[in-house]
């Protein structure tokens, strides 16, 4: 009965990529509409590393010497890639909230597109924070190493974005309202503090200082900045002497976790 | 499609820890035809069609719509169904435009097919003005019929329209159920859930009502009329001593024992041709010279249905 039939002439992969990509389109073009939500989303970024560089810089202490700065930006870009879970999280707990996505559930698309097409659009973003927290911390003198390592430097803070996509994506399908979303950041805080983002582990209390060197993102923080060319004086422990290896390993195993946690609450929407 | 049934439903069971939303539920829509699941809130309309449109598992039972199985050809269902929930849904964020064309795309029409698609929907549904306009600065009924127009874009065989006009100023429900009467002109079954028999009754041609989970009665509206009783006429008199008189004027146009309701000098009876029994009554009570504080008529209410059929009253009733 049917007068405009699914077009049959592609496979179903090449379907589950279009699907995908529509779905990041959307994601683009909700930015487009709502060019204040991204001015935030871009501008936090850059006010979080121009206050910290010019606030923090003439107090702080790196282990070892060398200039903060160069210590506090990889760990301002880690923290900022990090806390892309919480905006991850909002969009899903808005989106899940409505009706739409009843809809795309009643369609005949992938419904796995409508996970994948959030975590192309984060890392699309990801990608755009990177690039102005980069610029603006070029402009107060921040001069990193070129080259390869600056690419992989990139990468793996890419990579650990998209492993927090996963844990967005989830906690944004489990928290019932918006509001709550917002106490994300509250929990998300001391996780990011007690890393080595801001400050050495080695200057922690020992018990703290542990907890911060197994944090996951302490290993991207310890690993973009060898790769920047700045590394700082870190501690003697495993964990620190192979911070490139675990800046691989630990989002990894985060995405192994979280990714199928939110593929499955997802699909749980319909019990 | 071979089967002269586009919905199908046996036994169909689904609960939600202790809350049995649907009980052994049955139900069968012929092509074609606009079906309407009549209850009150709560009595298990919109989990049947949340069944029936794969957004949620049934525990028990078998249905199938458009020939398919839900649970185990969901894709297929998918690609032959239209779905209108209770609230619009729609991008907010995204144009009207926007909302069709991405809509056409997930349909895998292309974009070239979407594109047209699109703008020819938003023609029929008279939305070509605001269609570059965003969502979230649409009324509640051209939310609705963005909604109806993107649950059309693949022209479904079946479309569930779970109440498509609460909340909806008396115009927009008008336009609602214009769209609906031409999307089955045009051969779509349509499955509508109701809290109004009013809607059931302009549009459909066989309700099914349900309460707690079960179809309690399946007829043509007339039928089901029949069974509840058509309109009432009601009058209130002025003082105890008058109810007697009313009692006999009502009597001579009333279909079956007239009843009086002392407490609130309440005389009311039902009657089959409405306007010729208030104009008789009317006359009736001028001649005799008795007193009345009012007089008119009342369409069966969801509540007398459900009175009539379950002896209960409906549960939003109770609440109240």
């Amino acid at each position: 009965m049917s007068t405009l039939d699914i077009a049959p002439e592609h496979g179903r992969a090449y379907w589950l990529l279009a699907d995908c990509w529509n779905m990041v389109r959307r994601g683009l073009t909700h930015y487009r509409r709502r060019p204040a939500s991204i001015a935030w989303q871009l501008g936090f970024p850059i006010l979080s590393v121009l206050l910290y560089g010019y606030v923090f810089s003439g107090a702080m202490r790196v282990p070892g010497g060398g200039d903060y700065k160069d210590f506090l930006m990889p760990g301002m870009f880690v923290m900022t890639m990090a806390f892309g879970f919480i905006n991850t999280a909002t969009l899903v707990v808005h989106d899940s909230t409505k009706g739409v996505i009843d809809r795309f559930r009643s369609m005949p698309m992938a419904s796995s597109a409508v996970v994948a097409g959030r975590g192309g659009t984060d890392l699309l973003v990801g990608c755009a924070e990177l690039g102005i927290m980069m610029l603006t911390a070029f402009a107060m003198g921040w001069r990193p190493d070129g080259g390869w390592s600056f690419l992989a430097a990139f990468g793996l803070l890419l990579w650990l974005r998209f492993a927090l996509v996963w844990a967005g994506v989830w906690l944004g399908l489990l928290v019932p309202d918006p509001e709550a979303a917002g106490g994300l950041f509250g929990a998300a805080f001391p996780l990011a503090m007690i890393s080595s983002v801001f400050v050495a582990p080695r200057l922690m209390p020992d018990w703290l200082g542990f907890v911060a060197v197994w944090n996951p993102i302490s290993s991207t923080a310890t690993a973009t900045r060898e790769l920047f060319g700045t590394p700082a004086g870190s501690g003697g422990s495993w964990v620190e002497q192979h911070a490139l290896l675990m800046a691989g390993v630990w989002p990894a195993v985060l995405t192994l976790v979280f990714l199928p946690l939110a593929v499955r609450r997802f699909r749980k929407l319909g019990a | 499609m071979t089967d002269e049934h586009a919905v199908r439903a046996e036994a169909v069971e689904k609960r939600y820890g202790d809350k049995r939303a649907l009980d052994g539920f049955d139900l069968t829509v012929r092509r074609g035809t606009v079906h309407g699941l009549l209850g009150p809130n709560g009595a298990g309309k919109t989990t049947a069609v949340r069944i029936l449109a794969t957004l949620t598992r049934l525990d028990g039972g078998r249905a199938t719509v458009a020939g398919f199985d839900v649970t185990r050809r969901p894709r297929e269902v998918r690609a032959r169904i239209g779905l209108t929930g209770q609230y619009a849904a729609v991008d907010e964020v995204l144009t009207g435009r926007q909302n069709l064309e991405m809509f056409g795309r997930l349909f895998h029409l292309g974009g070239r097919r979407a594109r047209l698609r699109a703008a020819e929907l938003l023609e029929r549904f008279d939305l070509t003005d605001a269609a570059d306009r965003g969502v979230d600065g649409y009324s509640g009924g051209m939310r609705r019929r963005l909604d109806l127009a993107a649950s059309m874009i693949l022209a479904p065989d079946v479309l569930f329209l779970d109440e498509p006009t609460t909340g909806l100023d008396p115009r927009s429900r008008r336009e609602v159920w214009e769209s609906v009467r031409k999307l089955v002109e045009d051969g779509t079954t349509v499955l509508l859930t109701t809290q109004y028999l009013e809607e059931a009754d302009r549009l459909a041609s066989r309700i099914t009502v349900i309460d707690q989970g079960r179809a309690i009665a399946d007829d043509s509206p007339d039928g089901l009329k029949a069974r509840i009783g058509g309109d009432r006429i009601e009058i209130v008199v002025t003082e105890r001593a008058e109810i007697p008189h009313a009692m006999k004027a009502v009597a001579r146009v009333a279909e079956g024992e007239p009843e009086a309701d002392e407490g609130e000098l309440r005389v009311h009876a039902q009657v089959t041709d409405r306007v010729a029994a208030l104009t008789d009554v009317t006359r009736t009570l001028r001649d005799e010279g008795v007193r009345v504080e009012d007089i008119g008529l009342r369409r069966p209410s969801l509540d007398d249905v459900f009175l009539r059929l379950t002896g209960h009253r409906t549960e939003t009733e109770k609440a109240a």
